[in-house]
């Protein structure tokens, strides 16, 4: 790494689910870090904890039950951890915003999405009049919206899918932030919808200079976007490193079987390899490495110590035995 | 391909139309979700239907499964038009036409016992006594790799993947001649869909099965398919042999669809095609082309004839002025 500064570090994060038959270790001790302007991709399957990871940071995990039980959130050097509930939120929407994957669930039906849009600069620039209206204008130009100045008067119903999720888009930049964080944000969306909401995400970075945290299921969005990738599996990061080597020289098993069990488009594939078995239930996790029921490389150690991460080169991390070996 | 196809659809429509008024409703206009589809799905083999939403693609299934009262056109199940079947050869071809939904959470009773949701086709449709439906049901389970124990409980203890082998094995409890799959895999994840594929395709060569596949990944219709028609706007514009679509696509949209379908690896990473505005609504196509106000390659004729459907070579067909 540089001497730069990463924008976001966290640090051991856990936010455990208090629950009537036990404790859900949704994240489980996960440490990342952003760089200002970078693109971090977040991929993982249903449970993975990638969601969960994405809200804690913005100390939004679900009540009652999730807790943040411990870690450190440092942004641009501040603990987010360690704020009030008023300081944090001055970094909502502000600093910090997100782009959700269902554009009807993250837009009000009853307001005109110029209201929607205007409500963080209102919020936290305490703007008003001309000025306002102005900056409300530049957000949707920002994310393409054509004659943005007529649709600030739509209400969301009024718009497409790929339009709704363009304002959403355009409330996340509103403020300026330094991170926007994207839960899935093209999921809801047709290809080339997608393609085009995609291609605006990245121009708006290259105006903005944005960092972005892209948490997707999916390796082609990821391999479009991102210029990182962390891994994760059962609450936990099994592997990082960037998009080409992931791709290309992957060491954990599961990041492995990931890769080879997506058809390609490029080629003929006879036959997939595909990962038997199904992740495991986060009440109830194997002792070891928790990827080790459905491993092909499994032996003895790894049933019964947890695997930290090892590094493989300098931007390649991987959290399993056999890569220490 | 040669013999008789075993599913043959000619110039399949479907219009719904759009009515004002309360009382005395006046039918304003017509939306054309299909508009004169063809294709044929010969046995052992899977057609993929691809489009984005509203491209139609879920009426052709339905219409298909019979779920849907055609406006025109003709189905042909081995060569006998589906449309002269009397009551009894109805039943017969329901028996032989299958479907695998979706979302496996929607797609099963909640309150039946799996062994009774595999069980239920047997029983309504066969003359099967209990012992042998029994047999039957265990031999569906171990087909698509279930323990015989696991007919006991209810869906809500099984994972989208299991479910969706669930799903798989009611479909296939009448021995069944095509199985339409709607997005089989697209609500499950990564690691499981490798799984579900693996087991649509082995199913399909031990019982020489013929799949109407929908989907929108276009990763996953190249590894399942063998040919693919793609639709836009109730219309198939490009059809073609699975591998000869991927490596030589020729209508403008299909092009852009598989350069908007993301990279499964970064370097994959060719041209960027993004096309500009959204699909139009079906209620008011454009003139002309369709596709036109889309195209990067719209020409005078586009915006005011209709193309007609070119026949390229084999069964690869497109409807594009660029190949008059």
């Amino acid at each position: 790494m540089s001497a730069a500064q990463p924008l976001l570090q966290v640090e051991d994060l856990r936010t455990h689910f208090f629950t009537r038959r036990g404790v859900v270790k949704a994240v489980d001790g996960v440490s990342f870090s952003v760089m200002p302007g970078e693109t971090l991709g977040i991929v993982g399957e249903s449970g993975s904890g990638k969601t969960m990871t994405s809200l804690s940071l913005l100390r939004l995990v679900p009540q009652p039950g999730g807790r943040i039980v411990g870690g450190k959130i440092l942004f641009d050097g501040v603990d987010l951890l360690q704020l009030s509930e008023a300081e944090m939120r001055e970094y909502r929407g502000s600093k910090i915003a997100m782009i959700l994957q269902d554009p009807m669930a993250s837009l009000n039906p009853v307001y005109t999405v110029g209201e929607q849009v205007a409500e963080p600069l209102r919020q936290h620039q305490h703007l008003s009049g001309k000025a306002l209206w102005d900056q409300v204008t530049e957000a949707l130009r920002l994310l393409r919206i054509p004659s943005p100045r007529e649709r600030l008067q739509n209400y969301p119903h009024q718009m497409s899918g790929g339009m709704r999720q363009r304002v959403v888009g355009g409330i996340a930049v509103s403020c300026l932030p330094k991170l926007i964080i994207a839960d899935e944000p093209t999921t809801a969306l047709d290809a080339t919808i997608q393609a085009q909401y995609l291609a605006h995400l990245k121009d708006l970075q290259r105006q903005t200079n944005v960092a972005m945290i892209f948490v997707s299921h999916d390796f082609g969005i990821v391999g479009r976007m991102c210029d990182r990738v962390a891994v994760m599996y059962a609450g936990r990061i099994v592997e990082t490193a960037s998009v080409r080597d992931l791709f290309n020289n992957p060491q954990h098993p599961y990041t492995i079987g990931l890769v080879n069990s997506v058809p390609r488009l490029d080629r003929k594939v006879e036959r997939l390899s595909s990962i038997e078995g199904q992740p495991p239930q986060l009440l109830n996790l194997p002792p070891g490495c928790r990827f080790a029921p459905r491993c092909y490389a499994v032996f003895d150690r790894c049933r019964v110590e947890e695997p930290p991460d090892f590094a493989t080169s300098d931007d390649h991390a991987a959290a399993c035995w056999r890569v220490a070996s | 391909m040669n013999g008789t196809p075993l599913l043959e659809a000619r110039d399949l429509k479907k219009h719904y139309p759009v009515t004002q008024g309360l009382a005395l409703q006046k039918i304003v206009g017509w939306v054309r979700a299909v508009d004169g589809v063809s294709f044929s799905i010969h046995p052992g083999e899977t057609l993929s239907l691809v489009g984005e939403s509203g491209a139609g693609k879920t009426t052709v299934a339905r219409a298909v499964l019979l779920l849907e009262a055609l406006s025109g056109g003709q189905l042909l199940f081995e060569g006998r038009d589906v449309g002269q079947f009397g009551r009894a050869e109805l039943k017969e071809y329901r028996s032989n036409v299958q479907a695998v939904f979706q979302d496996p959470w929607g797609s099963m009773d909640p309150r039946m016992r799996v062994k009774s949701i595999i069980a239920e086709p047997l029983v309504v449709n066969s003359t099967m006594d209990k012992q042998e439906i029994k047999r039957k049901v265990l031999d569906l389970l171990a087909q698509v790799g279930l323990r015989a124990d696991q007919a006991e409980l209810y869906p809500h203890e099984f994972s989208g993947g299991q479910r969706q082998r669930i799903a798989v094995a009611r479909a296939l409890a009448l021995n069944p001649r095509l199985v339409v799959l709607d997005e089989p895999v697209s609500a499950l994840d990564v690691s499981i869909r490798a799984q579900i594929m693996n087991l649509l395709k082995d199913i399909q060569a031990t019982h020489e099965l013929s799949y109407l596949m929908i989907a929108h990944n276009l990763a996953t219709v190249r590894y399942m398919s063998h040919a693919v028609a793609i639709m836009y706007l109730g219309e198939i514009v490009e059809y073609a042999d699975g591998d000869e679509l991927f490596e030589n696509p020729l209508h403008p949209y299909t092009k852009a669809l598989i350069s908007a379908a993301l990279p499964t690896h970064p370097d994959d990473i060719t041209e960027d095609i993004v096309l500009p505005g959204e699909m139009p609504s079906p209620l008011n196509p454009p003139r002309g082309c369709h596709f036109h106000p889309r195209c990067p390659a719209a020409m005078d004729i586009c915006r005011e004839v209709a193309p007609e459907v070119i026949h390229i070579r084999g069964v690869h067909q497109v409807s594009c002025h660029l190949y008059d």
